[in-house]
């Protein structure tokens, strides 16, 4: 028989809140956290909108040498980490060191890190021959991203499997995917699993500008993430890690503890098209979605909810609309479909983490996340795109889909646990 | 249970352009370790590295890849095209979605992301390019071999230092048991340029030393840390009923185990786990140490970690039990890119019955009690190789490979 | 004024995205789409990005989605010279 995944700790670092009380309260409010970028002075640049997370290590618990030694993300990946397992109540005495793993998501790593260190032995950009003499004795750990995954494993004692995943923007699904896979085959018990990014850097910026992939609504940052919405115009960059932990059912239920959600299925497809563009049918993401309903043995009229991938670009919108209807046929109308990218902008291998997050908490709370901003729907996006309110709806199987740079198209479907036995 | 064996393997490493070129270079014992040649390294107190020299993406690659790519995937995508090409592999005939991708990384396109990032800070945000935007990132290898070759399976990249080679050979076993018959895996890696060599130069562990047969020297009483180099292998992973539905033209090896661990935090007592990862391998693979005719080393070069891989190799095994080599001496450590070609080459070993030398390495460091293959290539009945690989922090990855009887 | 010219504008686009193998004659390649020319949105983008620093122009959005041919694209560089 099939060893069963659920989720049993949820916890996060995102714009507009802290923690998962707070990101919650962000999603179901309709509020975005969307603003002009501070953390650097953005002018010159055609995108200048972000959205930041408003996030002090130290009060976040970190010691005053865990900040020095990691990048933003691995904060952020380590706080979302303490969190997740105190959520599940798992004591320490309770986990198994080897029987317990690691798998950390990211697109980028710790490219602000790096990108702050580069001016530093450049002398900001001057030098072709970079000066050893000013490197920092953490640039190794910003050089190998793996050094997130180092950093989850101390903080939570994990010993069994220790990795880091990094498919561009489906990261922080293919990351959760990974380690479920790894609990399925008993390879853990205990999976703590998520993924982080904190890309708000220039080159980041400057990089996206140079494929005119980013919002420049910069008179109106508050409502420039649109999903769905005819005037919408770009992504706007974000931040922030969700961290899970993901349990074997047994296991959890050996402890009396129900779960947020059970992981059913997930598949990853490529489109083997194009390193940043989408074709308009959605058929790789559809192919992914069914294959994932298959596996979770659900039936795509099941489902009632979907989390979109929504960043908010024309290609994509349209591309995953096509998506949902191959895969879902007419169900796709009746079903609700939202994009909190609309209200926390897009992390990059962070979000998928966050979106799954998101979906544990809609069927814990039986209410679906709205799109903020969604005024005027496109009118080739024809599906029930929820606009600006939350709705109560019963939420029991939800799917979650990601789409990212490299042709990566995952799916993953969560359902309502079960009863504790 | 379906059985996950490789059917193709494509090689570029410092002192080997192609498979072939690679093998006899490694049993002439032939090291390409040098002084950097790429930029001029007098300023650093690193100098040696394992380069590839003679690699002509322009006439492997279309003129449209080139402004879009970093090295290092200018030479996983011809590593690919080499697997796939040995494995008799045409995409075009195959399910689309029965094929995928898993490749590792380590650090990404480093090289690319120093000229956007000179560009941006000395120049200014537009004249970024707009391939910045993915061909520095670690996805990127995964990508454009997905892309190239129509493979549009369940794909992924691990990230785990020099141990992320192994870890994404146990994903693609993984992926074929999950229903992808086929999957490109390995890593091809190297940052041999002056940010990639600053960034590095932090972890302690390069060597300092100018001599290029003295720069790399594990589990020797000299060892003075590695030498970075650039390179590594593609693998094809094929489930072995569809590769012999298909009619593959050869099979390497099975793999046959699979295990990954990670240390202790520091400081906090208890054994390293690399011993764990080797005794989890042997029992996936269903094997008692006995079994194991050889042992690719992880071969760190730095003393405290020579020595506690020696410990997790006797602990298994027993002391000097078993042969135990680093053919690695001869290229330097290639980060994602290293794990795959110590594959490649332990399934060359069990192919030719001969185990490839460790070489350079003369007096073993005090309480390193290994059956080191020193200088010579020592010939054997060769029926299980395990390949050992660590990652910068703490992760232990081991590979259990096999032969398959036909 | 000086103007760009298709020859011009395809050796800027050659060494941004790459493609020396079609070196045929311009006046067959000026109206080639890019696409048949296997130039991508990114080789335009990358382009675009390049006219702009060069020539000191602003190609829009619209521009860049519309300029389907070297020669549309020489043009709309050109109006935008034009009307400084």
């Amino acid at each position: 028989m099939r060893r069963r995944v659920v989720i049993t700790g949820i916890g996060i670092v995102a714009p507009g809140g802290i923690g998962r009380k707070n990101f919650w309260e962000l999603l179901t409010s309709g509020r975005t956290a969307t603003r002009g970028i501070t953390f650097f002075d953005p002018s010159g640049f055609r995108s200048r909108i972000a959205a930041e997370c408003d996030f002090d290590a130290a009060a976040q618990g970190l010691s005053f040498q865990e900040i020095r030694r990691m990048d933003r993300a691995a904060q952020f990946a380590v706080v979302s980490a303490r969190e997740a397992l105190a959520d599940s109540g798992l004591t320490p005495g309770e986990l198994d060191p080897y029987r317990t793993g690691v798998v950390v998501g990211t697109a980028v790593g710790a490219t602000t890190g790096l990108e702050q260190e580069y001016v530093v032995v450049s002398d900001g950009g001057r030098r072709t021959l970079v000066d050893h003499e000013y490197a920092v004795p953490q640039l190794y750990g910003y050089f190998v991203p793996s050094s997130f995954a180092v950093e989850v494993a101390r903080a939570v004692g994990a010993q069994g499997p220790a990795t880091v995943v990094s498919t561009g923007c489906t990261s922080g699904i293919d990351a959760v995917a990974h380690a479920v896979e790894l609990i399925r085959e008993g390879s853990a018990d205990v999976m703590v699993a998520g993924a982080t990014d904190a890309p708000i850097s220039p080159i980041t910026v400057a990089c996206f500008d140079a494929i005119r992939a980013t919002s420049p609504r910069n008179d109106d940052p508050g409502t420039a993430s649109r999903p769905f919405d005819r005037t919408r115009n770009g992504f706007v960059l974000g931040e922030g890690a969700a961290v899970f932990v993901l349990e074997e059912l047994g296991h959890a239920r050996q402890r009396g503890v129900r779960g947020y959600a059970e992981i059913g299925g997930f598949a990853g497809r490529c489109n083997a098209h194009h390193m940043t563009g989408l074709k308009p049918d959605g058929r790789e993401m559809g192919e992914a979605i069914l294959v994932a309903l298959r596996e979770a043995r659900v039936d795509p009229t099941d489902v009632d909810y979907i989390n979109a991938h929504g960043s908010g670009t024309q290609q994509n919108d349209r591309h995953e609309t096509a998506a949902f209807k191959r895969s879902l046929g007419d169900h796709a109308y009746r079903t609700p479909v939202s994009s909190i990218k609309s209200m926390v902008g897009h992390s990059l291998g962070a979000i998928g983490s966050i979106e799954i997050a998101a979906c544990a908490l809609a069927i814990e709370h039986q209410v679906v996340p709205p799109t903020a901003n969604l005024r005027e729907r496109d009118p080739s996006c024809d599906l029930d795109y929820v606009p600006l309110v939350a709705r109560d709806h019963p939420v029991r199987t939800v799917l979650t889909v990601g789409s990212g740079f490299g042709g990566f198209q995952s799916a993953m479907v969560l359902t309502a646990p079960g009863a504790p036995a | 249970m379906t059985a996950t064996v490789i059917t193709g393997l494509g090689v570029l490493a410092p002192n080997g352009l192609d498979t072939a070129d690679y093998w006899s270079s490694v049993l002439a014992g032939r090291s390409a370790i040098r002084r950097l040649s790429h930029f001029d390294p007098s300023r650093y107190p690193a100098v040696l590295a394992g380069e590839i020299h003679g690699f002509d993406a322009a006439a492997r690659l279309p003129s449209r890849l080139l402004p879009q790519t970093d090295r290092m995937t200018r030479l996983a995508l011809v590593a690919a095209d080499a697997a796939l090409a040995d494995a008799g592999v045409v995409p075009a005939e195959l399910p689309e979605y029965g094929m995928g991708v898993v490749t590792a990384s380590a650090s990404g396109g480093f090289e690319f992301g120093q000229n956007e990032l000179q560009n941006l800070w000395s120049r200014g945000g537009e004249h970024v390019s707009a391939y910045q935007s993915f061909a520095w990132f670690y996805a990127v290898n995964t990508g454009q071999i997905s892309i190239r070759h129509g493979l549009r399976g369940h794909s992924g990249v691990l990230v785990g230092e020099q141990a992320g080679g192994l870890d994404a050979l146990g994903q693609a076993r993984r992926q074929n048991r999950n229903g992808t018959p086929l999957v490109v895996t390995g890593g091809v890696d190297g940052s041999l340029c002056p940010w990639g060599w600053v960034a590095q130069l932090p972890s302690g562990r390069l060597s300092h030393s100018t001599d290029p047969a003295a720069g790399f020297l594990p589990f020797d009483e000299r060892a003075c840390g590695h030498v970075p180099g650039e390179g590594g292998a593609i693998l094809i992973a094929e489930e072995l009923t569809a590769a012999r539905r298909r009619g593959a033209r050869q099979v390497y090896g099975e793999v046959a185990g699979y295990a990954s661990t990670f240390d202790p935090a520091p400081g906090t007592g208890g054994e390293p786990g690399l011993r764990r990862a080797i005794t989890l391998a042997l029992a996936d693979a269903d094997l008692t140490a006995d079994a194991v005719d050889v042992v690719f080393a992880d071969a760190a070069g730095v003393a405290e970690l020579d020595l506690a891989e020696a410990e997790a190799i006797d602990a298994v095994f027993g002391p000097g039990a078993v042969p135990v080599t680093a053919p690695k001496t001869m290229t330097g450590r290639l980060y994602s890119g290293g794990a795959p070609l110590d594959l490649a080459t332990a399934l060359l070993a069990l192919r030719h019955g001969v185990i490839p030398p460790t070489v350079n390495v003369r007096t073993p460091a005090p309480g390193i009690d290994l059956d080191l293959v020193l200088a010579q290539p020592r010939p054997a009945t060769l029926r299980t190789a395990l390949v050992l690989a660590r990652g910068y922090g703490g992760f232990n990855s081991a590979v259990l490979l096999r032969t398959v009887d036909h | 004024m000086r103007l760009l010219t298709v020859t011009e504008l395809l050796q800027v686009v050659r060494e941004c995205a790459g493609g020396d193998d079609h070196r045929g004659a311009e006046a067959d390649l000026a109206d080639t789409p890019f696409e048949e020319l296997g130039y991508d949105s990114l080789a335009l983008l990358e382009t675009a990005g390049r006219l702009e620093r060069e020539y000191h122009v602003k190609l829009t959005d619209e521009m860049v989605g519309e300029a389907r041919t070297p020669q549309r694209l020489a043009d709309l560089v050109n109006g935008e010279l034009q009307r400084r």
